[in-house]
């Protein structure tokens, strides 16, 4: 049984078109699967709906189960217990996932104590225990410290030896070194990926940056306008892009040491407003031909994984 | 926090010389109330009470030595009691004191939970206590007070009508004056709840699995404390210039009705007395809000 396995997930928020449209992905144990996709692809949407934190009014259809379980339809309870437990969320900006006016040790402590009814003298240890395992000196003070007085690489630590708390199964890295100065970043990649294989976590890698992700993930998912438009493992991806939209992404290889383009194909990332007929990725493709404009692609098998694209129908 | 305190200073000194000028400038020739009466008026009374009261005197000299007088306790005699306006105070202030601080109670603790339970719930609920404490603090409080007296005092009996001197007397004055306090109490708190629950990390509180209920208190609330002590603060300090009409309504014998008796009477050094006291207390209690606020907000200690 996979550790996560979304299938056809369909999330619809009063668009003209669904922010997701019949996602599947699977995370297993101890592997690392990247979702790459510009800004606004739906990245982050995914990763919510792990955790069931759904878009307001939004219609969703298609399973989330992790372990088997279906997260879109447990009771609130198992909910809680899922998020208490067994899936952890880091996000984009450590400065804003910490309460200002708490101190560090009641951030990585409140689950523990406050969910999972663990007592206050024991929860204050494994806190100390997860700063250190994080690489954080003189945790013991550091507990006592409130977010202002911590650096962003600092708390971003905070944040991940939090997600490791409740020693759950599967993380989600949602952007956790984006924000980050690349010193940092590397430092907190490292970091990642040492916990991940100590504690044999599944993880699911969010990034815009498809090099990263290439190199840092097992398998990779590149997402376009809701959907995910090819699938592979992280090397035959990179050395054979099957998508248009891969390879465009991958063509503009960045200078050494230079920041990476955002947005390296030309044209605009669509918005929820764009609906589409065909292909979504028809109007910036170079290769565009009748019927992408008319019909939407199939995933078509493809080495190693899939890639819905027309010219890889033949 | 020196220059805090300098500040503090420089403001008291300010307010004290606009009230001793406003008693100095007012209508009316004190001579005439001290000597208590027109018809005693002969010119060497006259003269014997300017020169007992000094009032000869340059205004400046004047003011000097009421300050002096003033900063070392000694407020002065009343004209209208001939008590020392220390005492007096001293007599009256309980009452006042202790119908603020019910009244401050009473609004805190439905203000804010009126507040609380408009965000939480939202939709109808969130209507209703819009509509409900808008309507409440509307309501003229004089007019409010008849009616709580005549419901509760006169029809049913649970209160007395007037009078103080226990927490039984001030209930009914308690309540007429927080419930003008009650809708800005209630939509502050409401407003500061809403802008905390948009913050990100109380979402990350969510996904951690945090229980709802712990979520609104831990973090909404908690995040929403800063604006809602500040407003609560201000309230109760402009509450202690401001029981007069609750205090002739139900006969409270407070600093209020110490002061509307002393502007009446043309006592003014009692009226002095009771304004730098008010202006102090206001002063006091908006300073403690201030040095408050980092306690609840660590962010501020930092440009302390
Ligand atoms: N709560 C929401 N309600 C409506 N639309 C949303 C909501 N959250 C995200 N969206 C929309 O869904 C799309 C995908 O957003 P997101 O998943 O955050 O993308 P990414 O993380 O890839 O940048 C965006 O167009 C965004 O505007
Ligand atoms: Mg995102």
């Amino acid at each position: 049984m996979m550790l996560l396995s979304v299938e056809g997930l369909t999330i619809e928020a009063g668009g003209r078109r669904p922010i997701l449209r019949d996602v599947s992905l699977a995370v297993g144990r101890g592997e690392i699967v990247g979702l790459v996709g510009e800004s606004g692809s739906g990245k982050s949407t995914i990763a919510r709906s792990v955790l069931r934190l759904l878009p307001s009014r939004a219609r969703v259809s298609g399973r989330v189960l992790v372990e088997g379980d279906d997260v879109l339809a447990m009771s609130p309870e198992a909910l809680r217990r899922l998020r208490a437990s067994r899936v952890s969320m880091i996000y984009q900006d450590p400065r804003s996932s910490l309460n200002p006016v708490r101190r560090i040790g009641d951030f990585l402590t409140e689950r523990l104590v406050h969910t999972l009814g663990r007592p206050k003298a024991e929860a204050r240890a494994t806190a100390v225990e997860l700063l250190a395992a994080v690489g954080m000196r003189d945790p013991e003070s550091r507990l006592r410290q409130y977010p202002h007085e911590l650096s962003g690489g600092m708390l971003q630590r905070v944040v991940i030896a939090a997600a490791l708390a409740a020693g759950p199964s599967l993380l989600l890295a949602d952007e956790a070194t984006s924000a980050l100065d690349v010193t940092t970043q590397a430092e907190t990649l490292a970091l990642l990926r040492r916990v991940q294989a100590e504690r044999e976590l599944g993880m699911l890698f969010i990034t815009h940056d498809l090099h990263l992700a290439a190199a840092f993930c097992d398998r990779v998912h590149v997402l376009y306008a809701g959907t995910v438009v090819e699938s592979r493992p992280a090397k035959e991806l990179f050395d054979s892009p099957r998508h248009p939209y891969t390879a465009g992404l991958l063509a503009c290889t960045p200078e050494l040491g230079a920041p990476r383009t955002i947005r390296p194909v030309p044209g605009r990332p669509p918005s929820l407003d764009d609906a589409f007929t065909g292909c979504p990725f028809a109007p910036r493709c170079p290769h565009t031909t009748e019927r992408c404009t008319t019909r939407h692609p199939e995933p078509v098998a493809v080495a190693g994984g899939s890639a819905a694209c027309h010219l890889l129908e033949v | 926090m020196i220059r805090k305190l300098a500040g503090l200073l420089a403001t008291l000194l300010a307010t004290s010389f606009v009230i001793f000028g406003a008693s100095y400038a007012a209508p009316g020739d004190p001579v005439t109330f001290l000597a208590g009466g027109k018809e005693n008026l002969t010119p060497e009374y006259i003269s014997a009470i300017r020169a007992q009261h000094h009032l000869d005197d340059p205004f400046l000299v004047q003011y000097g030595r009421w300050l002096g007088d003033a900063v070392t306790g000694d407020l002065g005699r009343s004209l209208q009691y001939n008590d020392q306006v220390s005492d007096l105070l001293a007599a009256r202030l309980p009452s006042t004191l202790g119908l603020v601080a019910y009244t401050t109670v009473l609004f805190v603790v439905f203000g804010v939970g009126l507040g609380v339970l408009a965000a939480v719930r939202g939709g109808r609920v969130d209507a209703a206590v819009v509509a409900g404490t808008t309507f409440a603090t509307s309501v003229p409080p004089f007019v409010l007070a008849t009616a709580l007296t005549s419901l509760f005092g006169v029809q049913l009996g649970w209160f007395p009508v007037m009078g103080g001197g226990s927490p039984w007397h001030l209930t009914l004055p308690a309540v007429t004056l927080a419930t003008g306090a009650l809708a800005i109490i209630s939509r502050v708190t409401r407003q500061a709840m809403i802008e905390q629950r948009e913050l990100d990390h109380v979402t990350v509180a969510r996904a951690s699995g945090l229980a709802e209920r712990l979520i609104v208190v831990r973090h909404v609330l908690r995040g929403a404390l800063g604006p809602i002590v500040t407003m609560c603060g201000l309230v109760t300090a402009g509450m202690l210039a401001g029981t007069v009409i609750v205090e002739t309504a139900f006969g409270l014998n407070g600093i209020g009705s110490l002061l509307v008796n002393a502007i009446n009477t043309h006592d003014f050094p009692v009226t002095q007395a009771v304004l730098l006291l008010m202006v102090t207390a206001y002063i006091a209690v908006t300073t403690l809000v201030e040095l408050v606020q980092p306690l609840i907000d660590p962010r501020a200690r930092r440009s302390g």
